[in-house]
C-alpha cells in the first residue's frame, strides 16, 4: 500500500490529493489551515478565560491543570469551578456554529439559522414557560435545576419538529423553509412576550436573563449531557458534508447526480435542530452566533459553502471570547448573548466591506 | 486530444444499434390533481439525438423531467434499460443518466472546476472522495469543452454562454450514456444557442451519447437533432425525422402557425419561416 502525494499539473493551486491504497482525499489547505489555526486560538482563550478571575491561575498552570497534572488549589479552582463554564461556551459555540452552516447551505439562504428560523426562540417559550409558570414554588426551585433546560430542549425540539412538517412538501424546499421558520418565530416570540407580561417581577427577571443567553453558573452538570450529544451529532454532521455538496445545488441537480434528496434534506434539518436544542438547552439562546459564524468561516476558507468544522470551531472562538469580555473587561458581568452579536456583527460587516464576495 | 480517458459509451458497453435506453409506457403526469401530459409512449434508442418541441406549456419539460427521474408518474412508466426507473436507485440511474436542468443555479462561489468535479458524485464514496479516475475525468471534460482556461473562475462571474458550458461539463464529467437536457439554450445569444447545439452535438457524435433536448427553436432543432418530438396540451402528437415531423399542417395544428417549410441553404434540413399566427 502506497501513499501519495500529488500536486496536480495544471489548475488548481491550494490543494493536494492524498492517495492511500483505496482511500482518495482531495485537501484544500485553506480549508485545513482556518480549522487549525481557530483550534490553537480556542485553546488559547480557554485558557486564558480559565486563568482569569479573583484567584488567577497562570497559563501554563492551566493548561497543566487540564492534563491532570495539578495540585490542591488550583485544580478545585480550575477543574471544579471554571473549567465547566468555558467548556459549555465552547461546546455551545461548536454547536451553534456546525448548525448555522446546515440550515444555511440547506436552505442556499445565509439568512437561515436557527435563531431566524424560530428554533431558539421555540426553546425560548419552553424555558420562559417552566421559570414563570411555576414561579417562586418548590416545584420551581426543582425546575430551576433541571426544569428549565429539559423545558428549553423540549421547546427546541417541538419548533424543529413543526418547522420541518410544514415546511415538508416531497422534500423540503429551503425558501419555504426560512418562510415557515420567520412565521414560527413570531409566534415564539409572541408567546414568550405574553408569558414575560403576565410574570411574577422576580420571575421575569430571571427569565430574562436566559432569553439572552448566559454562561453564568455552569458545571458539569450541563457540560457532560452537552458534550455526549456533541460527540454524536457532530461527528454526522460532518459525515453529510459530501451530501451537502450536491444538495446545494437546486434539487433537479442534486438527484441529477444521484442524491437520495428526501432522505438527505431530513438528516440535515433534524442534525441541524438536534444540535441547537443541545445547545440552547445548556446555555439559552446565545444569539448571533449561527448566523454569522458561518458566513466568517466561509469567507476564510473561500469555497462555496460554509465549512462545517471550520464554522463549528470559530463559533466556539466565539462564544468563549465573548464570555472572556463578559467577565473580565466589563464593570458588570453581561450575559455573554449581548457580546457574541457586538463582536459578531461587525466583523461580519468588515467581511462584507473588504470582501468581493457578494452577500448572497 | 491523445488520452481518451472519458468512459465511451459507444466503445465500452456497445448495446446494439437501436436498443431501446429510455421508454415511457402510458405515462401520465400531473402536478396534484391537473394532468399535464398523458397517454405519451416514446422510445429513445441508443445513440440517438432526440429533441422534443412544442408550443409553451405542452408537457415537454414535464416530460423530461419525468424521464429523468425528477418525477414520479401518476399512470404508465418509464423504464431504463428495460427497468422501472421508479424503483432504481437514485444513485444507479446517475451513474448511466445525466441531466441540465432548466437554467440551473451554482452556488456562488463555485469554481468552474469545482462544478465539473461535482459531476463525480455518483461515482465517489466516503472513502474514495477523489481517484486517479475522477481527476483525469475532469480534466478532460475541461479540456473537451474548452472550459480548461476558465477552470478557476467562479461560475457566477461567467456569462450565460461559458456558464452553460461549464455546466455541459459537468455532465460529460459524470460520464452517463444518456443525457437529457431541459432547454439548455435559454437566455443565450444566436452564436452561443449555436455554440451550446454544437458542442451537445458532438457529445452525440464523438462522445456516443443519446441525447434528449428539449428545444424552443425549430430550426435549431431540424439541425441538431435526428428526431423530433412534437408536442401539443400534454400529448405526443408527431414522431420522426425532421422532414417528417416539420410540415406546414403541423405547425399550424400545434403551434397555431402558418409557415413555409424551406430547405436550410446551410445543411438541407427543414426550415420555419413564419407567416403569421392563425386564430
Amino acid at each position: 500500500m502506497t501513499a501519495t502525494l500529488e500536486r496536480p499539473v495544471s489548475g488548481p493551486r491550494g490543494r493536494t490529493t492524498v492517495r492511500v491504497g483505496p482511500v482518495s482525499v482531495l485537501l484544500r489547505w485553506r480549508q485545513l489551515l482556518v480549522p487549525l489555526i481557530a483550534l490553537v486560538v480556542l485553546v488559547l482563550v480557554s485558557a486564558v478565560s480559565i486563568g482569569r478571575g479573583d484567584y488567577p491561575v497562570a497559563i501554563p498552570d492551566v493548561l497543566r491543570t487540564l492534563a491532570g497534572l495539578g495540585e490542591g488549589p488550583q485544580n478545585f479552582i480550575v477543574l471544579q469551578l471554571r473549567a465547566p463554564r468555558v467548556i459549555v461556551g465552547l461546546l455551545v459555540g461548536l454547536a451553534l456554529g456546525v448548525a448555522g452552516a446546515l440550515f444555511q447551505t440547506f436552505a442556499r439562504n445565509p439568512l437561515a439559522s436557527p435563531d431566524t428560523l424560530g428554533i431558539t426562540v421555540g426553546a425560548s417559550v419552553g424555558a420562559v414557560a417552566a421559570l414563570v409558570l411555576t414561579g417562586g414554588s418548590s416545584v420551581g426551585a426543582l425546575l430551576g435545576g433541571f426544569g428549565v433546560p429539559l423545558a428549553a430542549l423540549s421547546g427546541a425540539l417541538v419548533t424543529g419538529l413543526l418547522l420541518f412538517l410544514l415546511a415538508w412538501r416531497a422534500g423540503v424546499d429551503g425558501y419555504r423553509l426560512v418562510l415557515v421558520g420567520i412565521a414560527l418565530w413570531s409566534v415564539g416570540s409572541a408567546l414568550v412576550d405574553w408569558l414575560l407580561t403576565n410574570a411574577q417581577v422576580y420571575d421575569a427577571a430571571a427569565a430574562y436573563v436566559w432569553i439572552t443567553g448566559s454562561l453564568n453558573a455552569r458545571t458539569w452538570d450541563q457540560a457532560v449531557p452537552l458534550a455526549i450529544a456533541l460527540a454524536v451529532l457532530v461527528p454526522l454532521s460532518l459525515a453529510a458534508g459530501r451530501a451537502l455538496n450536491v444538495l446545494q445545488f437546486g434539487d433537479d441537480t442534486a438527484r441529477g447526480l444521484g442524491l437520495r434528496l428526501a432522505g438527505a434534506q431530513t438528516a440535515v434539518v433534524l442534525l441541524a435542530v438536534a444540535l441547537t436544542a443541545a445547545a440552547v438547552s445548556a446555555a439559552g439562546p446565545i444569539t448571533f452566533v449561527a448566523l454569522v459564524v458561518p458566513q466568517v468561516a466561509v469567507r476564510l476558507t473561500g469555497g462555496s459553502r460554509p465549512p462545517l468544522l471550520a464554522s463549528g470551531l470559530l463559533g466556539a472562538v466565539l462564544v468563549v471570547s465573548a464570555d472572556l469580555v463578559t467577565r473580565t473587561a466589563l464593570p458588570e458581568a453581561l450575559p455573554v448573548g449581548i457580546i457574541t452579536a457586538v463582536i459578531g456583527a461587525p466583523y461580519l460587516l468588515w467581511l462584507l466591506v473588504r470582501g468581493r464576495r457578494q452577500f448572497t | 486530444m491523445t488520452t481518451d480517458v472519458l468512459p465511451d459509451p459507444a466503445a465500452t458497453s456497445a448495446p446494439a444499434a437501436g436498443t431501446v435506453r429510455l421508454a415511457a409506457e402510458q405515462l401520465r403526469l400531473a402536478y396534484d390533481e391537473h394532468v399535464v401530459v398523458q397517454d405519451v409512449d416514446l422510445e429513445l434508442t441508443d445513440g440517438s439525438f432526440t429533441a422534443i418541441v412544442g408550443p409553451n406549456g405542452c408537457g415537454k419539460s414535464t416530460l423530461l423531467r419525468a424521464l429523468g427521474r425528477l418525477l414520479r408518474p401518476a399512470g404508465g412508466q418509464v423504464l431504463l434499460d428495460g427497468r422501472a426507473i421508479a424503483r432504481t436507485p437514485t444513485r444507479e440511474v446517475a451513474k448511466v443518466l445525466g441531466l441540465l436542468p432548466q437554467s440551473p443555479i451554482a452556488p456562488e462561489g463555485l469554481t468552474v472546476a469545482d462544478l465539473v468535479a461535482r459531476g463525480r458524485h455518483p461515482h465517489q464514496s466516503w472513502v474514495r472522495q477523489w481517484s486517479r479516475d475522477d481527476e483525469s475525468v475532469v480534466a478532460e471534460a475541461l479540456e473537451w469543452t474548452d472550459m480548461a482556461e476558465l477552470a478557476e473562475r467562479p461560475v457566477d462571474e461567467l456569462s450565460g454562454g461559458q456558464r452553460q458550458r461549464a455546466w455541459i461539463s459537468m455532465a460529460l464529467a459524470q460520464g452517463t450514456d444518456l443525457l437529457l437536457l431541459d432547454e439548455p439554450t435559454t437566455y443565450l445569444d444566436l452564436a452561443h444557442q449555436i455554440d451550446v447545439l454544437e458542442l451537445v452535438g458532438r457529445l452525440h457524435a464523438e462522445r456516443g451519447r443519446t441525447v434528449a433536448v428539449v428545444l424552443h427553436d425549430l430550426n435549431l432543432a431540424a439541425r441538431y437533432a435526428q428526431r423530433l418530438v412534437a408536442m401539443k396540451d400534454g400529448v405526443l402528437v408527431a414522431s420522426g425525422t425532421p422532414a417528417q415531423v416539420l410540415t406546414e399542417e403541423l405547425l399550424a395544428d400545434v403551434f397555431d402557425l402558418e409557415a413555409r417549410i424551406v430547405p436550410d441553404p446551410v445543411t438541407g434540413t427543414p426550415m420555419v419561416v413564419p407567416v403569421r399566427r392563425l386564430r
